[in-house]
């Protein structure tokens, strides 16, 4: 896992972190310089999962794009393909029906849980802790159920289409997610029992990773990332879409700009998702799923950009259109592509065990970064 | 500030600017020698103060490329689109890294993969690709690889 790869000039010592390392949670390689313990320079070496989504999309119409979108980061893949959808919408001027987009916001909001609940697990076990993977797991797994009844996919759902969903919800989802907001709501103390209020984890995270505001805007951090160094940053509030303008919710922010702050703002985000999924899911308003589009779309010339809010941060789709059924250049400006650049620069004199910590709050996944 | 009132501050910052409307952002067309005072006065200049890039990305149209730069102001929440023409043999253009640094691994994307040489950039070398594919862009339009079937 850790490797020697040699000494720099200075004597210096060069080590790998990864391809293949547990708590990199994909095949990231971290070239590290380490003065003893302590590290003087995190050299990411990316590519290992690059597919090459943007030139694929190129050959890809209109329909077929955002499927590969799911690819990019799995968690989310809900967000991704509404970020698809939505700009293809833009560009045809589609009104979509009221209903897609409540059951949109909604989907949108369990993806956004289900993938926090994973990162909380895997985070915790990075730092040694095993028990919480199970607990986040048990809940996750509900989620991955309703995902499953309504889309028919567990983890690249492919639900949200240009012009509203893939077919319509099934008679139980109304029924699954309530009782999932209630066994979410009753188990959620015990995810502060377990882990945020150990002290062995707390002195881990505190202190550890400081990434000052400044820092983070001109590094381009968003999400949890940035917000736990209280830049305010959520597209939802921002620039809103669907309809995240007329639901209640509180845009979390700490200020303590350490790992804990981040681990604070992503467990905290989990309870502004289920306020959003209550004021929702007694209210999605009856008629169609899906606005009437032609078989074939073709954007108008001109260049197109849509702004989302995954799970990671911001996600960006950028088509330039020259009016034909495949977009002439897609670019996906996405969110843990920046979080990870702001790696080297948090982890500069801090201590090789530090960085477990920091990776973990930085939340990468790993084919967002390489596409 | 509105599209209107930015049209008129970067006209009098760089009078040879020529802008597109019609978007949702305006968007200004520059010349690669006129961008960095501009890069750095859109950072620095207090009405302005465009602190975050939030997207850094190329196209190739075959007669030329353009290098595009979406930024925003997280203090006046106003966005601003810049395009720079460049030329297809030589692509060179000075590096913005120095003021937002999330451009440093965006501009080594985008030397990788359309081969733009981003002048006086700190460490500009490959991000994703192996070694060895220095001089191959595959994000070029004349780009083709049989054997690795990018295209579907």
């Amino acid at each position: 896992m850790f490797e020697e790869i040699g000494t720099t000039a200075e004597g210096d010592l060069q080590i790998n972190v990864g391809p293949q390392h547990p708590a990199t949670h994909g095949v990231l390689h971290l070239v590290l310089t380490l003065n003893g313990e302590t590290i003087k320079k995190v050299e990411p070496h990316l590519g290992y999962i690059h597919r090459s989504i943007e030139k694929m999309c190129e050959s890809l119409t209109y329909r077929q794009f955002s499927y590969v979108t799911s690819r990019m980061d799995y968690l989310s893949s809900h967000i991704n393909n509404n970020a698809c959808a939505l700009i293809v919408e833009k560009g045809l001027q589609v009104d979509v029906p009221e209903r897609a987009k409540v059951i949109r916001v909604i989907i949108d909001e369990l993806t956004r849980i289900a993938s926090h609940e994973l990162w909380w697990g895997a985070m915790a076990m990075d730092l040694g802790a095993f028990t919480p993977f199970f607990h986040a797991f048990r809940e996750r797994e509900t989620i991955n159920e309703i995902m499953e009844e309504t889309c028919g996919a567990r983890l690249t759902m492919n639900y949200i289409v240009p012009g509203g969903l893939m077919m319509d919800i099934h008679p139980n989802f109304q029924k699954k997610v309530k009782s999932f907001i209630q066994l979410f709501r009753s188990k959620f103390d015990e995810y502060n029992e377990l882990v945020t209020g150990n002290i062995i984890f707390q002195n881990r995270m505190k202190g550890v990773g400081v990434l000052s505001p400044e820092d983070a805007i001109s590094y381009g951090c968003t999400g949890p990332a940035a917000r736990g160094s209280g830049v305010k940053c959520d597209i939802r509030k921002l620039y809103p879409y669907e309809i995240y303008d007329k639901v209640q919710f509180d845009e979390v922010l700490e200020t303590g700009c350490d790992s804990f702050a981040r681990y604070m703002v992503r467990l905290k985000e989990m309870l502004e998702s289920i306020k959003i999924i209550e004021q929702l899911i007694d209210n999605i308003p009856e008629g169609e799923f899906q606005a009437k589009t032609k078989a074939v779309l073709k954007l108008p010339k001109g260049e197109f950009y849509q702004r989302v809010e995954t799970a990671r941060g911001e996600l960006g789709v950028y088509i330039v259109s020259e009016g034909g059924t495949t977009p002439y250049r897609i670019k996906y400006r996405s969110p843990g592509f920046s979080n990870l650049s702001a790696l080297d620069h948090m982890a500069r004199g801090s201590k090789l065990g530090d960085l477990i910590a920091m990776m973990g709050t930085l939340d990468l996944v790993i084919p967002d970064i390489d596409r | 500030m509105t599209n209107e009132e930015l049209k008129l501050k970067i006209t009098t910052l760089l009078p040879e600017a020529v802008f597109e409307e019609g978007g949702e952002w305006l968007n200004v067309n520059v010349n690669a020698t006129a961008w960095p005072a501009l890069a750095t006065q859109l950072l620095h200049e207090p009405e302005l103060y465009f602190n975050y890039l939030f997207c850094l990305t190329c196209i190739d149209w075959k007669t030329h490329l353009t290098m595009v730069y979406h930024l925003d102001s997280t203090q006046y929440r106003h966005n601003l689109v810049i395009k720079i023409k460049l030329d297809t043999n030589k692509p060179e253009i000075e590096t913005v890294s120095n003021l937002w640094r999330t451009a440093e691994f965006h501009e080594r994307e985008v030397y990788e993969m359309f081969g733009v040489n981003f002048l006086n950039h700190p460490d500009l070398r490959l991000l994703i690709l192996p070694e060895g594919w220095e001089g191959k862009n595959p994000l070029r339009k004349d780009f083709d690889d049989p054997v690795n079937m990018i295209r579907l």
